[in-house]
């Protein structure tokens, strides 16, 4: 939307300055000016009692928005295998293609995976495209970005989803810039507005402060990563029927670049504190230094790392490296799992930022379950015993 | 050797706050800061500069005039030269005109043997910036670079991926995201600081570009910001109840409904 | 004061440097062993610390006083003992050979001074003479090509670990302080020695010692200026060292505010944050507006400095008296503040308040910093 603000019809009332989320409207000699912070959000419009503030949608009449159909998905496949963010994306995929009124197509690009169709096709894809060539064995930019643009061109869908792996935020925005639409980034939701029919994409923004909606009005496919494990995976239905159709690639001698040398697959390494994506925390409660082997064996079976408070460092019952708080590391963690931990504000000081906290005490006045998201009155003892065992009831925690 | 770093200037995210009566965000006070993995990329260019003598690293960014102040920080790292491509109609670019833009101020320059950009911006955190460059340039990428390791017009690079990382080879020219993995940005000095202020920073527009209004800003956009809002507060806590396994139970489906586990 | 973006920068180099270097685990350990690590050191002196205001083409970075004061400032304000080893080389080291220095003086000491790749120590105060330091005892006599020195300096910062010293000595009984001349001292030379290193109430980590003359031959080409002009160089000298001390006393002072309200948000008393009660915040309001006034002063006496103007010494004297005494009044209500925990060793405002107690002291205490004011306003 381009914004414009009438001087005449401005009287300086300053309604709009607050009403702006980016601090794009300035007041000049009493008049409201907009500085190079706009980004067309049309938020100022309606706040102005004045009606100085317009904002006139752009249309594109270059495009015909009508030829492009379908929603595609980028099936992911890494050595032969789909990324589990495929799966999602073909959940999320199924509810736009209904709510559109179109079909559900798949991207597979390798060397031999033709065998992954018959999966891609039981989680709800109606079409998968197969190409297939020795040079899309290994992923790379150059070779990915040229087989599935010639796709693009070919069959026009109008929404595209990529998974926000390293290799779908790698390839969508080469991809974007190469059929010039637009690309949003690590969606968090995506709905279709039941007016137009166009995808909304919902994400965060300003360091998870900020939500924006984005739209991709003029320009197509409609573009997005969506953040792996937000979206709902698709339900398995291995009695689905759908359409495979191998689309022929060839490349030209310097179309690929880049090289690649070697694939490296890390064994997993310890995680330091601040980097670690879960955590389980141990204080006095968990009764001495054993309470350390029970509380690794919870966070060997998520994935995560230990950590204490001050006061099992103090007693000595473990290193200073893993004290959260004041005195030790802050921490950010997506899950923080807090046992037996009463929660004195030089403790909450390392933590309370984490995305999601659980706490295990005791004793339910402590003030650690003021912050808590989750909590539970009991034994550590006995309550990360029955997580444990509840766990291992889940298939992928099964091993 | 010339070396060209795209840089942003950004709102330090970690210092945002948001108000929680009104809803918005506070940004009063909240300093603009050049862009973390920016600063990876622009070690990463010093480094090269050392490793071959006579390179040139030229900083390049997109901005209002105010990011005059995080290129001269640039320049007191030990950058030769910047450039500030700052015109009223570059303003409210998503990722598509940004990338337009720069690969305009860019191909001014001369062009580069190798651009090297951070992975992403911590204000948007798209990482699209890097790899649309490139493409407009009709140049090879390799983003998530965590290891450099350069010969002659020959760059290898290791770049990360959730699970590993895979090794790549490349010729010049070429562009790279960086990681913060691959260094640790080096301090300013004191003496780069006072000759900061000495150096002319050139300031280019639409016009010096070559470019027309409609190529570069919010027309040239095609995503537009529909709304922003802030994310619910979190509530009070739940305190779940039960016997033990009753409530890990209900612990490890409710984790599971918000995808922490 | 409104800075510019130059000195913004800077001030964001030091509190950035100081942030990550500087870590709490870094200075727990200094505090315990007594010793600041050199690789700090020298990265000090690499990104130019040392030689903030020393010119350009001496090997120095060519600032002036403001930037100066920033760095200081932005260092004491996480660790006060590492500001005094970056203020060294710009004030007691350097000083007095940026003052009086000939050019191969200025190349063989304050060059290498500025580079970190030597210390020296500023040695003037004497067991008797104190703030009246035109009493010294330490007596220079001369025997053809050299001098003879003999005599016991004390307190002298630094100098166990100092490769050279700078030594004020009297030449001429008969002339009073004009008869004091300066020497630049190899603290290997024959009869050059160091007392015991004093065991001191703060800036644990930066040794402080006599030195002890006992017939110490010292070439003439090694006098600093001209004979009996030295006690003209130790007054410049302090003058300008004044002002690295009053950077010094506003930084402590800010860091003392930094961890006051992060404490008094966080500490809950009567079920609230202690910050909820006036006794507290009319405390912590009433520290804030004097540390306002006294960084006032202090980067004005610093822009005076630069525009060589005749008040800058008064303005000088006025900042180190002023932001040193709030200091010491700040750190002490920062310990108060925190209750039992301002105590305990493992809390930063503890340490600050061990740090910050000499400020009203060295390099002329309050009181003499109150004569230099009167003498200004009264004389004539």
């Amino acid at each position: 939307m381009k914004i414009s603000i009438s001087k005449d019809l401005c009287r300086g009332c300053g309604k709009c300055l607050k009403a702006c989320p980016f601090e794009a409207i300035i007041m000049r000699d009493k008049k409201a000016e907009l500085n190079e912070k706009c980004t067309g959000c049309g938020a100022c419009v309606d706040s102005c009692p004045f009606e100085a503030i317009s904002g006139i949608e752009e249309m594109n009449d270059k495009i015909d928005l009508a030829e492009y159909k379908g929603v595609w998905v980028f099936a992911e496949q890494r050595d032969g295998k789909l990324m589990p963010v495929t799966f999602e994306l073909l959940g999320e995929g199924r509810q736009l293609a209904e709510k559109i009124g179109t079909n559900l197509c798949a991207v597979l690009c390798g060397e031999n995976v033709s065998g992954l169709a018959g999966e891609l096709i039981a989680y709800g894809a109606d079409k998968v495209y197969i190409m297939e060539a020795p040079e899309l064995k290994n992923y790379t930019n150059d070779a990915y970005t040229i087989a599935i643009y010639n796709a693009i061109q070919k069959y026009k869908p109008e929404i595209f989803l990529f998974g926000a792996t390293h290799i779908g935020r790698d390839l969508a925005p080469s991809l974007a810039a190469k059929c010039g639409t637009g690309l949003t980034a690590d969606c968090t939701k995506l709905e279709i507005d039941p007016e137009d029919k166009k995808l909304l994409q919902t994400r965060p923004a300003f360091g998870g402060n900020l939500m924006a909606t984005i739209i991709c009005p003029n320009h197509r496919p409609q573009m997005a990563t969506v953040r792996p494990g937000v979206m709902k995976k698709a339900d398995y239905d291995g009695s689905r029927h759908g359409i495979i159709e191998k689309v022929p690639i060839k490349f030209e001698s310097g179309d690929l670049r880049i090289q690649v040398l070697e694939v490296v697959k890390n064994i997993r390494e310890t995680v330091s504190l601040t980097d670690a994506k879960i955590i389980v925390s141990g204080g006095r409660g968990i009764g001495g230094p054993e309470g350390f082997s029970l509380l690794k064996q919870l966070a060997d079976a998520l994935g995560g790392t230990i950590a204490s408070s001050r006061a099992c460092v103090d007693a000595g019952w473990i290193d200073h490296s893993y004290q959260v708080g004041q005195t030790g590391a802050t921490v950010r963690p997506a899950l923080y799992i807090a046992c037996g931990i009463s929660g004195a504000v030089q403790h909450l000081a390392g933590m309370q930022e984490s995305d999601v906290i659980v706490a295990i005490n005791k004793n339910e006045h402590a003030p650690i379950f003021e912050v808590a998201d989750y909590g539970i009155v009991g034994d550590v003892h006995k309550v990360i015993p029955a997580i444990l065992e509840a766990l291992r009831r889940l298939p992928e925690y099964s091993n | 050797m010339k070396i060209v770093v795209c840089v942003k200037q950004v709102p330090d995210t970690t210092e945002v706050k948001i108000d929680p009566v009104k809803g918005t965000l506070i940004r009063d006070g909240v300093p603009s800061i050049l862009n973390p993995d920016d600063a990876n990329a622009l070690e990463a260019a010093l480094t090269m500069k050392e490793n071959n003598p006579g390179s040139t690293v030229s900083v390049i960014t997109m901005g209002p005039p105010q990011a005059d102040y995080m290129l001269r920080e640039c320049l007191a790292m030990g950058a030769d030269a910047a450039y500030l491509l700052s015109d009223r109609v570059f303003s409210g670019a998503d990722t598509c005109a940004t990338s337009a833009t720069l690969a305009a101020g860019i191909r001014k320059l001369g062009g580069a043997d190798i651009i090297i950009t951070g992975r992403q911006a911590i204000d948007g955190d798209t990482a699209q910036v890097g790899p649309q460059v490139a493409t407009r340039l009709g140049i090879p990428v390799i983003s998530y670079v965590q290891k450099i390791y350069q010969e002659g017009d020959m760059v290898y690079a290791e770049r990360k991926l959730e699970d590993g990382y895979e090794r790549l080879a490349v010729k010049m020219p070429c562009l790279l995201t960086t990681v913060k993995e691959l260094n640790t940005p080096r301090y300013m000095t004191i003496k780069g600081i006072i000759e900061a202020y000495e150096k002319e920073i050139i300031v280019w527009d639409h016009n010096d570009l070559c470019i027309e209004p409609e190529e570069c800003g919010l027309s040239a956009s095609p995503t537009k910001v529909l709304r922003t809002f802030v994310a619910a507060p979190k509530g009070k806590g739940e305190i779940l109840s039960g016997t033990e396994s009753e409530m890990a139970e209900a612990l490890i489906s409710k984790l599971r409904e918000k995808h922490v586990l | 004061m409104i800075f510019s973006e130059k000195h913004k920068l800077i001030r964001k180099l030091v509190s950035d440097f100081a942030k990550k270097e500087l870590t709490n685990e870094v200075l727990d350990k200094v505090e315990e062993t007594g010793i600041f690590p050199k690789s700090i050191l020298d990265k000090m002196a690499d990104l130019g610390f040392y030689g903030v205001k020393i010119p350009r083409e001496l090997g120095g970075q060519g600032g002036d006083n403001l930037a100066y004061v920033i760095m200081i400032e932005e260092l004491a304000r996480v660790s006060p003992v590492a500001s005094l080893y970056a203020n060294s080389p710009n004030s007691l080291s350097g000083g007095p050979i940026l003052l009086s220095g000939t050019k191969e003086q200025l190349e063989k000491y304050l060059r290498p001074c500025v580079k970190g790749e030597i210390i020296i120590a500023f040695a003037l105060t004497e067991p008797d003479a104190g703030s009246d330091a035109g009493s010294i005892n330490t007596i220079a006599i001369e025997d053809g090509d050299a001098y003879i020195l003999n005599g016991r300096k004390t307190f002298i910062t630094m100098a166990p670990i100092a490769d050279y010293t700078i030594v004020y000595a009297k030449t001429d009984l008969s002339k009073g302080t004009k008869g004091i001349t300066a020497f630049i001292v190899d603290m290997k030379a024959k009869g050059v020695s160091c007392g015991k290193p004093e065991d001191k109430m703060g800036l644990i980590g930066c040794p402080t010692s006599d030195i002890v003359l006992d017939d110490v031959r010292v070439p003439k080409s090694e006098i600093l200026g001209e004979p009996g002009r030295g006690f003209i160089n130790a007054m410049k000298t302090l003058d300008g060292g004044r002002l690295g001390v009053a950077a010094q006393s506003i930084g402590v002072a800010q860091g003392c505010m930094d961890e006051v309200i992060k404490y008094s948000k966080e500490r809950r008393q009567f079920r609230q944050p202690i910050c909820n009660f006036q006794g507290i915040s009319f405390m912590i309001a009433d520290m804030a507006a004097k540390l306002a006034a006294a960084k006032e002063l202090v980067y004005n006496a610093a822009v005076l400095m630069d525009r060589g103007d005749k008040d800058a010494g008064m303005a000088c004297a006025m900042a180190k008296y002023y932001a040193s005494e709030i200091c010491n009044e700040i750190a002490g209500k920062a310990v108060q503040i925190h209750g039992g925990y301002g105590f305990i060793k493992k809390y930063k405002v503890e340490r600050f308040y061990r740090d910050c107690r000499v400020f009203t002291i060295y390099e002329g205490t309050s009181q003499v910093q109150q004569m230099v004011i009167a003498n200004k306003l009264l004389k004539n």
